[in-house]
């Protein structure tokens, strides 16, 4: 939420890089994300929507990058692009990255895109399980935040204790209205599922008596949407 | 006092101080840091003053409350002034014996003095073991300052290197000096500050900060809470003449809430500085103003990462933010920012006023200057010391540190905090630089050092350092959230008996992606106590995995307490002091551990006399069945 949302409104000038060894013509204020998926070189995202802010927390989007003589792992969705950077998209290390990444997040969530575990070979039985569906990817968060300009949803706690949650009172004033004539935002980004539409009824009919913040990590089977497509091409 | 406005103000306003002070004149110091505090440093502080004033010698004797001498360990520490008698561990009631003794009679008292080995009493604290092999350039003014007096630290020459930078230099030659000392930031990672202060003073922008970073977590270190307690003055100094260096009207220290002490002084100390034209407007009529803020944190670890602690003091949460742009260009509000730690700030009057050549003549080749290290764990010396950059591992630990408590061994020592590395006994010898620790591992990090003895299971250690930074992780990132909980659930396996086999590897393989794709140093440093001690002590790890064995008898899950019935004399002391009724033997009988009801607590280890050492650990082997025969077979112990 920190970062300013990188939509390239204004084209900066013209930069030069090579992705992959490609020559990639990009603007100045793109990120290499960005100028990738222009030039048709995919990159697995998870926490990625090009109307939002960058967060860069998923690291699914990790490249190599060379600048000067320095090589670097960075997250491809936050770093801007230079001239005469290059970019390694598939290393062999940033592969095994990707596939601990989404082991990682098998462990929260069964229903990671079984294409993109095959293709990392990553088997998601490797570790222990936590199954909480929310992945924190914060999409939610942002859009709540940034589009529809309101504070709904928040994050709460840290490390594993980290959730996603609702604020009531915010949630009573506003979730109605956007949730008007159309699925609510928050629920059509959320690349798991989770936030149920029993969410959005508590947003809109608030109980008498509720905590200041509750989370929206409800698993809920039924209104698990099919959703595992999105990790990798939200 | 009334407002100094220009620098031949502060000289003769210094002169002035001196002129009423009789150095002479005794005075007794009583350290006042966290430290002694909790040890009724200031019950100790009264009642000199109430006996003082009993006995009719309260205008004749001085009473200062001083900041950390760093042996916390022996405090609270009073030394009398102008002998420089040094009392270690005094009470109130030993205050009036001190009175009479020392100040009236001129005698020592012997038995507060500190004891050599041979048992002989040191009088004075720099013949001191723990402070003779130190050189003391922060902490060493601490006897003469009393934190909240501004005077005091005027009267040491406080404030000139302040005057000289104001008076004849160029923010650019501050820079330059700053450059040339070599000095490197004392956060950890040891990046040159000159550098850092170069790039921010040269990044585009009309506005831009100075900060201080206070947000000191790591578990056992306590040096920066102990500068900003003991001398406030000597920081800010540094970090007003960075402000003036880099270009900053405003700086920042950003200490966290659960250092009272410190932000009490720190607080005194800036309303003593606006009072005096020290700080403000105009500052000493050099046309240069600077404003310090001090920003409260919530005391979390991660807020001491800089993109994290910027986020914090701008409002947010304290989350670390990627830093592709560095925050020398692009920092708080977005301004060119320039962030060192509190130990790094206090170096710069000294870089000042002595000279960058003098600086740089301490230390290594890489490294200069000296390190405040937390010194802490199984030695018997612990506190803060002050080494020149360089000193070997052994000799902080077995000169300054006296050596492994109990006569123990000494296994390793874990450096740089809970993102830093252990260090095994071959490497001993190794001088403790920035990049002598990198080299093998570890890291200098904040300064903490952990001694470890033969009591010590690596990967117990290692999972220690893991839990604290499970519990600190912001959890925004996948691999630190995810990666570093995993790493845990690990360990508490293999700790708990259950490991299976690769997972040495597997926590390697975690480490690797854990130390590249997250998103900040606390993820990119969090497998380094794992990996580090799976380096030196892979044997361990195995034993753990393979075995089920604890080899330093530690890990409870894989450790059993077992009477050796051919040491066992009878004496009921463990039957006894057993809390959960475990242990069952009869007068003249071989004493019985019911492994079934055993809760491994220790106890019946502790007490089990040392002439006998019949309570004995087992791990990795089953536990002997009772001798059928209960006889106490040991007779020859049986008699005393």
């Amino acid at each position: 939420m920190s970062a300013p949302a990188q939509t390239a409104e204004a084209p900066g000038a013209p930069v030069k890089l090579t992705i992959d060894g490609r020559s990639v013509e990009a603007r100045e204020g793109m990120t290499v994300l960005q100028a990738a998926r222009e030039a048709g070189i995919e990159i697995p995202t998870l926490c990625y929507l090009e109307e939002l802010s960058g967060y860069g927390s998923c690291r699914l989007c990790l490249v190599e990058v060379k600048a000067g003589r320095r090589t670097r792992t960075v997250v491809s969705c936050l770093y801007p692009v230079e001239e005469g950077l290059e970019v390694q998209t598939e290393t062999e290390k940033i592969a095994h990255h990707r596939k601990l990444i989404l082991e990682l997040l098998a462990a929260r969530w069964d229903r990671v895109d079984p294409a993109l575990l095959k293709k990392y070979g990553a088997d998601p039985e490797r570790f222990a399980k936590h199954t909480t569906y929310c992945i924190l990817c914060g999409l939610c968060v942002r859009q709540c935040a940034e589009i529809e300009g309101k504070n709904v949803l928040g994050f709460i706690g840290r490390g594993t204790e980290r959730q996603v949650v609702v604020y009531p009172e915010l949630a009573a004033k506003f979730c109605a209205q956007c949730a008007k004539g159309r699925e609510m935002p928050c629920l059509e980004v959320c690349p798991t599922g989770v936030i149920t539409s029993e969410f959005a009824a508590a947003g809109l009919t608030l109980p008498d008596k509720l905590p200041v913040a509750y989370p929206v990590c409800i698993k809920d089977d039924d209104n698990l949407r099919d959703v595992a497509k999105k990790v990798g091409d939200v | 006092m009334a407002r100094l406005t220009s620098l031949e103000d502060l000289e003769r306003y210094r002169q002035e101080v001196l002129a009423r002070r009789d150095p002479k004149k005794p005075c007794v110091t009583i350290c006042s840091g966290t430290g002694c505090r909790a040890y009724k440093s200031e019950k100790v502080a009264h009642a000199f003053q109430a006996e003082l004033e009993a006995k009719g010698l309260a205008g004749k004797v001085d009473v200062r409350r001083t900041g950390c001498h760093g042996f916390c360990e022996r405090g609270p520490i009073v030394v009398m002034l102008p002998e420089e008698t040094c009392y270690l561990k005094v009470k109130v009631e030993d205050v009036p014996e001190l009175v009479a003794e020392t100040l009236v009679g001129g005698k020592v008292v012997e038995r507060l003095l500190y004891r050599t080995d041979a048992g002989e009493g040191v009088v004075h604290e720099n013949d001191i073991p723990f402070y003779k092999h130190q050189t003391r350039l922060l902490f060493h003014d601490n006897l003469r300052i009393d934190p909240t007096n501004l005077d005091d630290y005027l009267a040491v020459g406080g404030y000139g290197a302040l005057a000289k930078a104001l008076g004849s230099m160029t923010p650019e030659q501050v820079v330059a000096e700053v450059k040339k000392s070599n000095l490197r930031g004392r956060g950890g990672a040891g990046f040159p500050a000159g550098v850092k202060w170069e790039t921010t003073r040269n990044s585009p922008g009309d506005e831009r900060y100075v900060l201080v970073n206070a947000d000191e977590g790591d578990p056992g270190a306590y040096m920066d809470r102990s500068i900003l307690e003991g001398n406030p003055h000597s920081v800010l100094e540094g970090f007003i003449i960075g402000g003036y260096a880099i270009g900053a009207r405003t700086g920042y220290v950003y200490v966290r809430q659960e250092y009272p002490l410190a932000v009490e002084n720190l607080i005194g100390a800036l309303d003593d500085l606006h009072e005096a034209g020290l700080l403000g407007e105009n500052i000493l009529g050099t046309g240069f103003s600077f404003e310090i803020l001090i920003y409260r944190g919530a005391g979390a670890f991660v807020s001491g990462e800089s993109s994290a602690l910027m986020s914090s003091i701008e409002g947010k949460v304290g989350e670390p933010r990627p830093k592709y742009i560095r925050t020398s260009v692009k920092g708080l509000f977005d301004k060119p920012s320039n962030l060192n730690n509190v130990e790094t700030w206090a170096n710069v009057p000294l870089i000042i006023s002595r000279g960058a050549e003098w600086f740089a003549g301490i230390g290594t080749e890489g490294s200069k200057g000296t390190k405040v290290f937390s010194l802490v764990g199984k030695v018997n010396n612990t506190g803060l010391v002050e080494v020149p950059m360089g000193m070997s591992l052994r000799r902080i630990v077995f000169d300054i540190g006296g050596g492994i408590r109990e006569g123990r061994a000494f296994k390793a020592v874990q450096t740089g905090g809970p993102s830093g590395g252990v260090i095994p006994e071959s490497m001993l010898d190794l001088p403790v630089d920035f990049d002598e620790l990198t080299k093998v591992g570890s890291m200098m990090g904040s300064g903490g050092m952990i001694v470890m003895d033969d009591n010590t299971c690596m990967p117990d250690v290692a999972k220690y350092f893991l839990e604290f930074l499970a519990d600190e992780s912001c959890g925004k990132c996948v691999p630190c959230r995810e990666g570093v909980w995993q790493m845990l659930q690990i360990l508490t396996r293999m700790v708990k008996g259950e490991g299976r086999e690769g997972d040495v590897e597997l926590l390697e393989d975690l480490s690797t992606t854990v130390q590249d794709a997250s998103l900040c140093a606390l993820g990119q440093s969090a497998p380094n106590p794992v990996l580090s001690s799976i380096h030196y002590f892979r044997d361990e790890y195995r034993a753990h995995v393979e075995e089920k064995r604890c080899p330093a008898l530690v890990c409870k899950a894989l450790t059993s307490y077992w009477v050796d019935p051919d040491k066992c004399i009878a004496c009921g002391l463990c039957k006894k002091n057993c809390p959960v009724g475990a242990i069952s033997g009869e007068k003249k009988q071989v004493h019985v551990v019911d492994q079934a009801l055993c809760t491994k607590c220790d106890t019946c280890f502790q007490v089990c006399p040392p002439k006998t050492r019949a309570v004995t650990k087992l791990s990795g082997q089953p536990v002997p069945k009772p001798p059928e025969d209960l006889a106490v077979r040991a007779a020859k112990g049986k008699k005393g």
